[in-house]
């Protein structure tokens, strides 16, 4: 029997690592969820539960305008990258050696390691000079800059192992380059696309340093309004956006897994 | 099947009597279909195809028959619109299709990974090429219904191609490249993925497609036995150059090189000098030792070195010396007996040093055999069987 001397075969050394490392990571955030649902006004004491933050989540106003444009600037900011980053790949992949491939790809990754405040410092200096109205679009497309990188990647790394000779039989078989590309490539990359787009959406939608670097009067995110009202005091409202943002980014994060699985096995399946 | 045509003049050094037959199919073909007019391919410093020319007439079943890398697949994408000719022009119907992209040329192809789209079912990827033309949807369904049913796969349409075995996508690649009824069909290496007796049946299934339809095509194959079932004629490639084309009898009695013979089937090869030559025979001084007679006329003076061929099933195999003459004999020792099934093969350590095959055809069961290893043998054969190639 293995029972005796762990988990599956793990020895008892292993399971207590592991416990601590979960235990680290995701007390913090268990701590947050259970307290969400605490009926008590006073955070740090239980008083059994209940659902009241949520519902008075929906009487605030300022709260909800904040979701509702953290939501608008994800999905059009992850759009917009999955669009450009899928280009930018196509581009990596198949053009072969142009003249600056190297620069080129170098610079599509930098924004993945980049500090975030260096980042979002700049880009508030070219909105600045350019005299852009800050606000709703220049955190958008602060947004999308940053994480065009991330579907480059994810497009890309599909992209290395699509059967080309698959294209040339569309061409063969009378299909423009354009078309080709649409009816062919784009359907079979898409759960990869799909993936980058989830991933964009959630780095958009949790963003607070460059969100607040880029913005202007007028557009609160929801993540700066978190903030803004934490640095008042913690209040039980927000355990209960937390809690939903927890979950919205989990299914965002488990999908493009689950996608970017399913791009695999279509792969493994088409082989 | 498709028409033979027996008057092939494509290959060099053959007799001149067994050339041109009265009413040869090149005359009921006046301009060939496809024609490869000095064409080279160039990656970086390689040469993958130098040079080549080539013509291909309408309705012929054309195979290309070569080592690994002489440049089959690169010729073939070359006409598909894959590759651009470093040098040279294509032609298709007279008309330079070099700067044609694949999309717009009446080429398909039939790839080697058979390159179905996963996400379309076994209808969707036969109908797509006619779906690009713009033809009514009714006239594609029924096109699609015959398609299918001409590769025997009624009743697939709707499964999609990771729903199906090997032999079935197969087939499915071919409908979907002939649906459009290219004017020129491409195969490369359509086979190398099936076992034999799927391979044999397919190989008669494409013969006669082909003859139905009335199609050109063009076939790549590392198998030379399917070249020669299928094809009218043969082109053998060696290093980015035909060294031969002709029909594949001719390929087969009568190569044009040493290379050649030595490439398609067993061959026995014998250095030596010419002697003397005259009309209807050659006799050749065998390095090794031996006179050699052959019937096979050569241009060569006397005392040029050739090579003369002689495919081991002309090969004679006598255990006593007796019924032998002076030319073309030698005596040896069996080294091995190998058993191929129809036949067996032999192999012989001759007294001069070189080595013999001879192939004897198994009629009896079970098998008699002359002979068997370390036995001393005679192999001789007629002077008929002999080819002289110069190169
Ligand atoms: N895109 C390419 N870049 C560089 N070299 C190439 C390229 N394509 C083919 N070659 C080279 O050209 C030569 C001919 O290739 P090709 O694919 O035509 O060979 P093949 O006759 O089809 O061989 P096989 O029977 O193995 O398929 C090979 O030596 C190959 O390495
Ligand atoms: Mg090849």
């Amino acid at each position: 029997m293995r029972s005796r001397s762990g988990i599956g075969g793990m020895s008892r050394f292993n399971v207590t690592s592991v416990a601590l490392g979960l235990a680290f990571l995701y007390l913090p955030i268990a701590i947050l969820v259970i307290y969400s649902f605490n009926a008590s006004r006073l955070v740090t004491v239980w008083g059994g539960w209940s659902t009241r933050w949520y519902v008075a989540l929906l009487h605030d106003q300022a709260m909800l305008e904040a979701a509702w444009t953290s939501l608008r600037i994800a999905a059009l900011s992850a759009t917009a990258a999955s669009v450009l980053g899928t280009l930018a790949a196509v581009a990596l992949v198949r053009a072969g050696r142009f003249r600056g491939r190297t620069m080129f790809s170098g610079m599509v990754y930098a924004p993945l390691v980049m500090p975030e405040v260096i980042t979002g410092l700049s880009l508030l200096l070219l909105f600045v000079a350019l005299d852009a109205a800050r606000g709703f679009w220049t955190v958008t497309i602060a947004h999308t800059t940053v994480t065009l990188s991330f579907v480059t990647v994810v497009v890309q790394s599909r992209l290395l192992s699509f059967d080309r000779s698959l294209e040339e039989a569309a061409m063969d078989l009378g299909c423009p380059p354009l078309k080709t590309f649409l009816t062919v490539t784009l359907p079979l990359i898409f759960p990869a696309v799909a993936a980058g787009w989830m991933l964009a959406f959630t780095l958009s939608f949790d963003d607070l340093v460059i969100a607040t670097f880029s913005t202007g009067p007028g557009a609160t995110t929801l993540p700066m309004r978190i903030y803004s009202e934490v640095r008042l005091g913690v209040k039980p409202e927000i355990n209960a956006i937390c809690t939903i943002m927890i979950a919205m980014v989990a299914v965002g994060v488990v999908a493009a897994s689950l996608l970017a699985k399913r791009g695999e096995l279509a792969k493994a399946r088409a082989a | 099947m498709a028409q033979r045509n027996p008057g092939d003049t494509g290959s060099a050094g053959e007799p001149p009597g067994l050339a041109a037959l009265p009413g040869s199919w090149d005359e009921l073909v006046a301009r060939p279909l496809v024609q490869f007019e000095s064409v080279s391919k160039r990656f970086g410093n390689f040469v993958a195809v130098e040079r080549l020319s080539l013509d291909i007439r309408e309705r012929e079943f054309f195979a290309l028959l070569g080592p690994s890398g002489c440049g089959k697949t690169t010729l073939l994408r070359m006409l598909a619109g894959f590759e651009q000719p470093s040098e040279g022009r294509i032609l298709l119907d007279g008309v330079d299709i070099s700067d044609v992209p694949p999309h717009r040329r009446p080429v398909n192809m039939m790839f080697q990974s058979y390159a179905l789209f996963p996400h379309l079912t076994v209808e969707g990827n036969v109908a797509f090429g006619l779906r690009q033309d713009g033809m009514p949807k009714p006239e594609i369904a029924a096109r699609v219904r015959e398609m299918l049913a001409l590769v025997k796969l009624d009743g697939f349409g709707a499964r999609r191609p990771h729903q199906l075995s090997g032999g079935q996508r197969q087939r499915v690649a071919l409908a979907r490249a002939l649906a459009k009824r290219p004017r020129v069909l491409l195969l490369d290496e359509p086979m190398s993925a099936l076992d034999r007796k799927l391979r044999e049946d397919t190989r008669f299934e494409l013969m006669e497609l082909q003859d139905k339809l009335g199609l050109t095509f063009v076939i790549v194959t590392h198998d030379q036995e399917e070249a020669m079932t299928v094809a009218d004629r043969i082109g053998v490639m060696n290093a980015g150059r035909l060294a031969q084309v002709a029909t594949p009898s001719d390929i087969y009695e009568h190569p044009n090189s040493r290379w050649v013979a030595d490439f398609i089937g067993d061959v026995n090869l014998f250095e030596g000098r010419v002697v003397s030559s005259g009309l209807g025979h050659t006799v050749i001084e065998s390095e090794a030792g031996g006179r050699l007679l052959v019937t096979h006329p050569t241009d060569a003076s006397a005392g040029t070195a050739v090579t003369v061929a002689v495919r081991p099933e002309k090969v004679r195999i006598d255990t006593s010396a007796s019924r032998v003459s002076d030319e073309n004999c030698f005596a040896g020792r069996v080294v091995e007996v190998g058993y191929l099934g129809g036949v067996s093969i032999y192999k012989v350590a001759l007294d001069n040093g070189l080595r013999m095959k001879a192939t004897v055809a198994n009629r009896t069961r079970p098998v008699e055999r002359p002979a068997g290893a370390g036995d001393r043998v005679w192999l001789s054969f007629p002077p008929e069987a002999g080819v002289v190639l110069l190169r």
